[in-house]
């Protein structure tokens, strides 16, 4: 018996702002780690210079704060385009506030726990499941920005990062703050290992172009799904 | 009848020349930040002005505060000032004992209600109506808020009164609360354990010369001394720069005198004016002898151990646990997951992917067909 062969269509997905928001991001992210990382546990570097022969500490704290700056920026920016970019693009993606995404959640989580075959059609966009974790992840983001930049205001009299001064006594001093700010880079980096992972599997398993959709935009459906 | 003696007769009779005198309006002067020309205005004060009538309670703490105050750096200050303020009562310094000392403190409150300065050293405890912490049959939160209500200016002196301190440490057993949670009054926070000599001295000091509060930050504390952090004026501030730190505290590092934050300095997250004004009689701080700083000025210091350790550690789980710890484990669990995930995924999808396989041979052959 043959198999019915499945008739695809290429969908526009993900915009060039969409696109350019993922990668800063990514990129962003993966410095902020790793610098942050260097803050909280300098290595021990072999000491033939003097102080003010070196600067790499600092270094690291720059470039540290640059991408803190992009990161937060860049994320005000997707913000703003899930009011004004394409379906697959708007916040509503993000909350499940509707019965047919929490019936899509039940399903994702049957097929990427439970490991069962894929039986209904799963959004083009973000499936409801992942839509949910990215919106957890925002409010993560935000955190990290707030403690980031409370942390920033004690360095700096600029105006932007004086707006989270009051953090800190919120969060009952600099000590706090730094504390949850070091915790939340782990979230980051598991973060990263369970999403590029997912993004494998879905790949594998729907067969429609997951991974290098946030290269091109472009993802595939099923003519009669269309 | 005789005149009382002015101040400035008084100081001298007590053996302050007028040079040290007018020494000491220039460095306090120079303390609270006015130029020379702000100099005849402190001599003035210290001259002229009225003294005003202090009271100052102690409740739970260790008399480090008192301490480090009579302790002020230039021989007289201390002096001057507690001539300066009649100080009609305080426990650990007064000659008075029992109802007359009682006495003189309720005549203050009478006689200068809405006058009087009230200085505080020491965490008030909340818990079982106070008992903890009693003076003269009375608790101290009976005695605190009966002495703020006709007072002009409140002072929190130390960590105690301003976050409770090492009595406020988990699990706080006596519930040990700093006085600006107990009042409605605005209080002036000088928290550090002890605060620094001069700093309680400029305080003061900022109070007779202009009559009113210095400027507070969002805690209370005078922007004038706690607005900045040890670290941001830390003499080893260079080495943190160039990434030079000490890896033990009998190393090469720590003898060239490299940063002490891998040894858990605490200089970043603490503001105070160690590194500034240093202590006794601006001889060094904790820094400069080779220690990191304990952040002994800032909330929950106690609880955010171990000292000599960047990161305290992760609550539940221990002392030697951080949160580096927690996260290496989830991390590398993740990865185990993933690995297992991706196994499991090929086993158990074989029909799936077998199918996938061979709906595109398919396509194959039809193309050979030629559709
Ligand atoms: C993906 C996001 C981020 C991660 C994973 C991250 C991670 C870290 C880590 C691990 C530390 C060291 C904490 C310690 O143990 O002392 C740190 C420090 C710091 N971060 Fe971030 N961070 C992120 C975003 C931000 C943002 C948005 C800002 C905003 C300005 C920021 C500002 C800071 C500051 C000011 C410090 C203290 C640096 C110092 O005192 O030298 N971070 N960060
Ligand atoms: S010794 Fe402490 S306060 Fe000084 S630069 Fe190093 S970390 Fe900062």
């Amino acid at each position: 018996m043959a198999v019915k062969n499945a008739v695809y269509r290429r969908v526009y997905v993900w915009e060039f702002p969409v696109r350019l928001y993922h990668w800063v991001n990514a990129i962003c992210v993966a410095l902020l780690i790793v610098t942050g990382y260097l803050i909280g546990k300098p290595i021990a570097i072999e000491y033939g210079n003097e102080a003010y022969q070196q600067y790499w500490f600092g270094t690291v704290r720059f470039i540290h704060f640059v991408s803190a700056f992009i990161f937060f920026f860049n994320f005000l920016v997707r913000i703003y385009w899930g009011f004004v970019g394409n379906t697959y693009a708007r916040w509503q993606n993000f909350i499940p506030w509707k019965k047919s995404q929490w019936h899509e959640i039940k399903e994702i989580l049957k097929v990427d726990i439970l490991q069962r075959d894929v039986g209904e059609r799963i959004s083009i966009g973000h499936n409801s499941l992942a839509g949910l974790v990215y919106f957890l992840t925002f409010l993560v983001f935000l955190f990290q920005a707030f403690t980031g930049f409370a942390l920033y205001s004690s360095m700096s009299s600029s105006f932007f990062p004086q707006l989270f001064s009051w953090v800190v006594p919120f969060m009952g001093g600099d000590f706090a703050v730094r504390q949850w700010h070091h915790m939340f880079m782990w979230f980051f980096i598991v973060f990263a290992i369970i999403h590029v992972y997912l993004v494998f599997y879905h790949d594998y398993v729907e067969g429609r172009g997951t991974t290098s959709s946030m290269v091109g935009g472009w993802k595939f459906e099923r003519e009669e799904d269309l | 009848m005789s005149k009382t003696p002015s101040f400035r007769e008084q100081i001298e009779r007590s053996g302050v020349s007028r040079r040290d005198f007018l020494r000491f309006c220039s460095y306090a002067a120079a303390l609270i930040g006015l130029d020379a020309a702000g100099i005849p205005k402190v001599v003035q004060a210290f001259e002229k002005k009225p003294r005003p009538p202090a009271i100052w309670l102690h409740f739970q703490e260790c008399t480090c505060c008192s301490e480090s105050f009579i302790r002020s750096s230039h021989p007289i200050v201390a002096d001057i000032i507690l001539n300066q303020i009649s100080l009609d009562y305080t426990q650990t310094l007064q000659a008075p004992a029992g109802e007359a000392a009682e006495k003189s403190k309720t005549d203050t409150m009478k006689n200068y209600y809405g006058k009087y300065v009230l200085l505080v050293e020491g965490a008030v405890p909340m818990k079982d109506d106070g008992v903890y912490c009693t003076i003269g049959g009375r608790s101290a939160i009976d005695i605190l808020k009966e002495a703020a209500e006709g007072a002009a200016l409140i002072i929190a002196w130390g960590s105690c009164a301003s976050n409770g301190c090492i009595q406020a440490a988990n699990p706080n057993p006596t519930k040990a609360t700093p006085v600006h949670e107990i009042l409605d009054k605005p209080v002036i926070n000088v928290p550090g354990c002890p605060p620094i000599a001069d700093v309680m001295s400029a305080v003061i000091t900022h109070f007779l010369v202009f009559g009113r509060l210095p400027e507070l930050d969002g805690q209370g504390r005078p922007k004038e001394f706690y607005s900045r952090r040890v670290h941001d004026t830390c003499y080893r501030r260079p080495y943190y720069d160039a990434g030079l730190f000490v890896e033990s505290f009998d190393d090469e590092k720590a003898r060239k005198g490299y940063c002490l934050y891998k040894m858990g300095c605490r200089g970043p997250v603490t503001y105070n004016a160690c590194a500034v004004t240093k202590w006794n009689a601006g001889t060094s701080y904790p820094i400069q002898s080779g220690h990191g700083c304990l952040g002994c000025s800032e909330n929950n210091f106690w609880d955010n151990g171990p000292f000599y350790r960047h990161l305290a550690s992760f609550p539940g789980f221990g002392i030697e646990t951080t949160a580096d710890t927690i996260g290496t484990v989830v991390g590398v669990g993740a990865l185990a997951g993933v690995a297992a995930h991706a196994i499991t995924t090929n086993i158990r999808k074989r029909k799936l992917i077998n199918k996938h396989i061979e709906e595109s041979a398919n396509n194959e052959k039809n193309k050979g067909e030629g559709e």
